[in-house]
């Protein structure tokens, strides 16, 4: 077998809002090809950290290197374009836009056409939005929602408006996606089909940074899994290895009385 | 889209054949039905002008959502940038061969100096939305109209309150539009000629205008205005894409204003006045935010009911009254006020608004009936 290829590092980053430390020396590394659960209670820096990976925060310190490139600080578009996608803990999806014009945007980092290519059409732009249009009607497709593509994002069912975010995010062709609580608010059947399309995900050779309350879906599903608490990682390791972990145990039910 | 109701090319070819046949006809119709022809003529070549101006503006406000209350400050630049390279007031100053540059070159010049404009006032302001924005949007228009209106000394440059006068006319194609032109047995008066010029631009910006809302840049926009954050996340670089919209926005308002100066030979200050800036947003809030036809449909109705209402306004008094018994121009802006409340009340989405707008003033009717 052979060793596992590291995606992405990240060592010792800070993030502080005024007084409140909110990520405290975190340490991290994900490796390519693998489901990496992030768990911890509310309020433990989750997606604080999702917001540092994707350039939305800006880390006070610390390093911060993916697929070989040093994204420290970087801003969003830069991150995107290297390879990281994500979605959101409430869904941020251009609501007033169609399943499939959301999707096309989604592909904007991959395509270059400028203002003189939307005026004169000339070829490159034509074929250009062509090759957009075919790609984002295939995601949607392979998302599962190919037949709502004409629909606005506001209109789609709750579901259907996670798999538009996740087809979106894949549009940006990533290496890493990340994803923040794609399960809230699903019913047992709906998480069940989203955990047989991360797989499928991650099948075709996407890595996937997952953010998930629903613990029985991550203990199936992560190959490895950290724990954050009060903005610090307080284990890391496989399934069965963190559950098991009493620092774990203790952050989420508290310490017994003796 | 535009005209979703029209759905064979052929019919769309026939609509648009049309209308170019009214608008062929417009200036002649207009001479021959009416005694004042002439002015309903300027009125409409002012309509037009608005129109460039109110489709500019869209692409800030209408598609990437930010709020402009100093638009008319490019309107300015555009005239000012004609006027000072056209007139004789720099004449001494400048090199021979800055001054009267050909047509096209001018019209270039004022869409970039305008388009400049728009990148100097986007970059401070791009972390600014909705309210903040709208302050310092409406600062900026003042500061460039104070600035022409005080740039008269210690170096004399704009001349100052009394405006630059004696702004040659357009010359194009070897023809002189200051003068009436002969054609075909036709006379072209200067309002004649500036309509069918005027008209031209205005088919050109509503072109680039559609070609932009269908492409990866007209998305970025609207993905802009609809989440910027989520915009962000998703790789668009929105501080260019927010400086784009600037500087495409402001350009358009350059070339209107350049068409301006050379259509009317005088350009002051007072005409670039914030009541411009606002009615400029009207146009565009009124007709349909976001939506090519509505933003023309608001321009047309918003420059052209006043004009309207200057012939109405006294043969309705004395019909209603049976004598004059308010002060016309007072009773007409008035009237213009209460229908514009009117239309905002019954139709906040705008008279022709785009889906995505109508979905967006309904969304909370529904979820209220629902």
């Amino acid at each position: 077998m052979n060793a596992p290829q590291q995606l992405l590092a990240i060592e010792g980053i800070h993030k502080r809002f005024g007084g409140l430390h909110a990520l405290n020396d975190v340490t991290l590394s994900i490796n390519k090809g693998e489901i990496y659960g992030l768990i911890g209670p509310n309020g433990a820096g989750k997606t604080t950290l999702f917001n540092v990976l994707t350039g939305l925060y800006l880390p006070d310190e610390g390093k911060f290197n993916f697929d070989g490139k040093n994204l420290f600080r970087q801003k969003p578009y830069v991150v995107v374009e290297s390879g990281i996608a994500r979605t959101f803990q409430n869904i941020r999806l251009f609501h007033n836009m169609t399943a499939l014009e959301n999707v096309m945007v989604g592909q904007h980092v991959r395509t270059k056409a400028g203002v003189i290519g939307a005026v004169f059409r000339n070829p490159s732009a034509k074929a250009e939005e062509a090759t957009i249009k075919a790609r984002a009607e295939e995601l949607l497709d392979y998302v599962g929602i190919g037949k709502r593509k004409n629909e606005l994002a506001r209109n789609l069912s709750y579901g259907d408006q996670r798999r538009l975010e996740i087809a979106r995010a894949l549009a940006t062709k990533p290496i890493l996606l990340a994803l923040d609580e794609p399960a809230a608010g699903m019913n047992p059947n709906e998480t069940a089909a989203l955990k047989t399309l991360m797989e499928k995900i991650r099948s075709d050779g996407v890595t996937i940074l997952l953010i998930e309350h629903d613990v029985k879906l991550m203990m199936g599903l992560c190959d490895r899994i950290a724990v954050l608490d009060y903005g610090k990682k307080i284990a890391e390791g496989v399934p069965e290895q963190v559950k098991n972990d009493p620092r774990v145990i203790e952050a989420y039910l508290g310490v017994a009385p003796e | 889209m535009a005209i979703d109701f029209l759905k064979t090319p052929r019919q769309r070819l026939a609509v648009y054949i049309a209308l170019a046949v009214v608008l062929a006809v417009l200036p002649w119709a207009l001479g021959g039905l009416f005694e004042n022809g002439k002015s309903w003529l300027r009125a409409v070549d002012f309509a037009l002008l608005y129109i460039m101006l109110a489709l500019g503006l869209n692409i800030v406000v209408g598609y990437t959502g930010l709020l402009d209350l100093g638009y008319i400050a490019f309107y300015a630049v555009g005239a000012y940038t004609y006027a000072l390279l056209n007139s004789p007031h720099l004449q001494a100053m400048l090199p021979v061969w800055m001054m009267h540059p050909p047509f096209v070159v001018m019209i270039i010049l004022a869409a970039f100096m305008a388009g400049l404009f728009g990148v100097l006032l986007g970059t401070p302001t791009l972390k600014l939305r909705g309210d903040y924005l709208a302050i310092v949007t409406l600062g900026f228009g003042e500061i460039i109209r104070i600035c022409l209106n005080n740039l008269d000394h210690p170096i004399n440059i704009t001349n100052g309150p009394q405006g630059l006068n004696g702004i040659s006319k357009v010359h194009l194609f070897g023809l002189d539009f200051g003068k009436p032109i002969q054609w075909l047995g036709l006379t072209f008066d200067v309002a004649h000629s500036y309509y069918y010029l005027i008209l031209a631009f205005c088919a050109l910006i509503i072109f680039v205008t559609l070609r932009l809302q269908q492409s990866r840049i007209g998305r970025a926009w609207v993905a802009i205005r609809e989440d910027e954050i989520a915009a962000n996340a998703m790789g668009i670089n929105t501080r260019n894409i927010k400086l784009l919209a600037f500087a495409m926005g402001a350009s358009f308002g350059g070339v209107s204003g350049a068409l301006f100066a050379s259509f009317q030979g005088f350009v002051s200050p007072e005409s670039f006045v914030l009541m411009e800036s606002v009615m400029v947003l009207c146009m565009v809030v009124l007709g349909g935010m976001g939506n090519i036809p509505g933003v023309i449909l608001g321009a047309i109705l918003v420059s052209i009911t006043p004009e309207l209402l200057r012939d109405a306004i006294n043969p309705l008094q004395s019909a209603v009254f049976g004598r004059r018994v308010f002060d016309p121009e007072n009773l007409r802006m008035l009237i213009f006020g209460l229908a514009m409340i009117t239309i905002m009340l019954l139709r906040p989405e705008g008279l022709w608004p785009s889906r995505r707008r109508k979905l967006e003033i309904h969304e909370h009717e529904e979820e209220a009936t629902a």
